[in-house]
């Protein structure tokens, strides 16, 4: 079997890239209707990224929600991302998908501080309830207006937020 | 003269043949009613994020096998496939047919166990015996192909880890061949059966909206009438080259959701049959460099495994090691929104609702 006969299947299939028209349209929308709030945005390996101020953020994802252009019904994972050398130090990264239109996005949004807070989006999407409490586990991100911020994998008494890059493996 | 009633607070504690795990369900009772739930996990966290931090690329794919366990190489599928997005690898078309071999194969080890514990939450003990019986014959076809019955780490980064041994496409093939009798019998014990239907059908409808704002994806999503399965939807590793369809359900209510399970073993086992006819000669494995440095970036790729979206969120800081990892797991959202979904139900309804979630509690706690 030659190297010229073999069939390869790249990685990124249809499936699983972006569409370059969809991201751009879905940029300029947003970029039109919140002018301040996009501090950057990123095309790579076909993901679109924005990042967004803090205060901007429950207005967005409302948006994001509920107009007919957007319709981001799925939200699919919220993380936090530590990156202590930064300042601010912490990300909050959420991930939208949108069934039926087939387009989806990550929005971030940079905290930090001594205790870092932000916005809850619980009343936009119930499903961030719980992602929100393990972001609060992990990282000791606050979200405000969140209905039961308690930890979730840790007990409830922990000391220490273990996702934290200062945080050791093996705990203490 | 009225009876004083009061509030009881009942623990379904982690250790527990109903919970699937290490679940624990703080359940509040009125006589019979279930008035509120909470669950309680964290029981299994084992940090597996952290540790992936630690370890480098390839090093990360036995890791994931421990989330799901009941269905391992699906997880390790969606974390080579983020892998290899992030890192621009080719994956040959053999590799890509065999994933999907044994991908589907994992989704119906999953399902059989689904089915039969669910029986045994409701009652059909029987039920239990007779699905773990036919989850041993594909435990035993993975064990012909990479030597571990349950925790596999047989997909790897650029293709898969060994081609099929001899002899493997003969035995899938009698597997495929026996399983629609095996089927029917399920059928007649379970889906067919009077006392069956009356403690699962109508219990907890959920329309498709609300199924989607409380993040079920799988399954369950699909027993609610929401056509979203990612192989369709957002094809990967050559799914769009096999031809099968989606069931969908109508009510949204635990039976529905167990009925789902049911028709995609049908479904993947004709999927199966399409890659063994159809499977393309070739390596088996792409290239990758022996110390794996992925670009700067982040991906974030989600797969349809057996229990709902699985989504792996990776940054790589272009070292040999993963900047983070975050893994979006099906059963953590799944297990969510169990109060609303069990509130004002019987406590043997609270049984059967949690059964069809179809919850891993390794997964959900990582």
């Amino acid at each position: 079997m030659t190297e010229t006969e073999t069939e390869f299947l790249t990685t990124t299939p249809p499936g699983l890239t972006g569409d370059e028209e969809k991201n751009e349209k879905l940029l300029k929308t947003i970029e039109l209707k919140f002018p301040n709030a996009v501090e950057e945005s990123q095309v790579n390996l076909g993901e679109l990224t924005i990042v967004v101020k803090s205060e901007h953020l429950l207005e967005l994802m409302r948006f994001l929600r509920n107009d007919s252009a957007m319709d981001f019904k799925y939200l699919a994972d919220i993380s936090g991302v530590d990156w202590p050398d930064r300042t601010p130090r912490f990300d909050v990264v959420y991930h939208l998908f949108s069934i039926t239109l087939r387009h989806r996005l990550r929005v971030k949004c940079r905290i930090g501080g001594d205790e870092p807070a932000i916005d809850s989006i619980v009343s936009v999407w119930k499903s961030a309830n719980w992602h929100e409490r393990e972001a609060f586990d992990m990282f000791g991100i606050t979200f405000k207006g969140h209905p039961d911020l308690r930890r979730i994998y840790m007990p409830q008494d922990w000391d220490g937020y273990p996702l934290r890059k200062d945080y050791p493996l093996r705990g203490r | 003269m009225v009876l004083k009633t009061e509030e009881v607070l009942l623990n379904m504690g982690p250790q527990h043949p109903s919970t699937h795990g290490v679940l624990r369900l703080i359940l509040s009772i009125d006589q019979e009613n279930v008035r509120s739930a909470d669950a309680d996990i964290g029981y299994l966290h084992r940090g597996i994020e952290k540790l992936a931090e630690t370890m480098t690329y390839p090093q990360l794919v036995p890791l994931t096998d421990r989330l799901d366990y009941i269905a391992s190489v699906l997880n390790n599928h969606g974390a080579c496939l983020a892998m290899e997005k992030l890192g621009q690898i080719e994956v040959p078309l053999r590799a890509s047919y065999l994933r999907v071999l044994s991908s589907e194969l994992g989704r119906i080890a999953n399902h059989l166990l689904y089915i039969a514990c669910f029986g045994m939450d409701v009652g059909a003990v029987t039920m239990l015996i007779y699905g773990l019986r036919e989850r041993e014959l594909v435990l035993d076809l993975f064990e012909m192909l990479c030597g571990a019955r349950l925790t596999h780490n047989y997909i790897c980064l650029g293709g898969v880890r060994h081609d099929i041994p001899d002899g493997f496409i003969g035995k899938c093939r009698a597997f495929l061949d026996f399983m629609p009798s095996m089927l029917k019998e399920y059928r007649e014990l379970l889906v067919g059966n009077r006392i069956f239907r009356q403690r699962t059908r109508d219990i907890c409808r959920i329309s498709p909206e609300t199924a989607l704002d409380i993040g079920l994806t799988g399954p369950s999503l699909r027993a609610s009438g929401v056509n979203w399965d990612l192989r369709k939807a957002e094809p990967y590793s050559a799914y769009d080259h096999f031809d099968f369809e989606v069931p969908l359900g109508k009510r949204g209510d635990v039976f529905d959701r167990f009925h789902m399970r049911f028709l995609e073993v049908e479904q993947s086992l004709k999927i199966i049959r399409q890659v063994i006819d159809k499977l393309p000669e070739g390596p088996v494995r792409g290239k990758v460099s022996k110390v794996f440095k992925p670009p700067v970036g982040e991906v974030y790729v989600q797969i349809e495994a057996a229990k709902g979206a699985l989504g792996y969120y990776l940054i790589s800081d272009g070292s040999a090691k993963p900047y983070r990892v975050k893994i979006r797991v099906p059963s953590f959202s799944n297990l969510s929104h169990i109060n609303m979904m069990m509130k004002g139900w019987l406590i043997a309804d609270a049984i059967a609702i949690l059964a069809c979630l179809d919850l891993v509690l390794g997964e959900s706690d990582k």
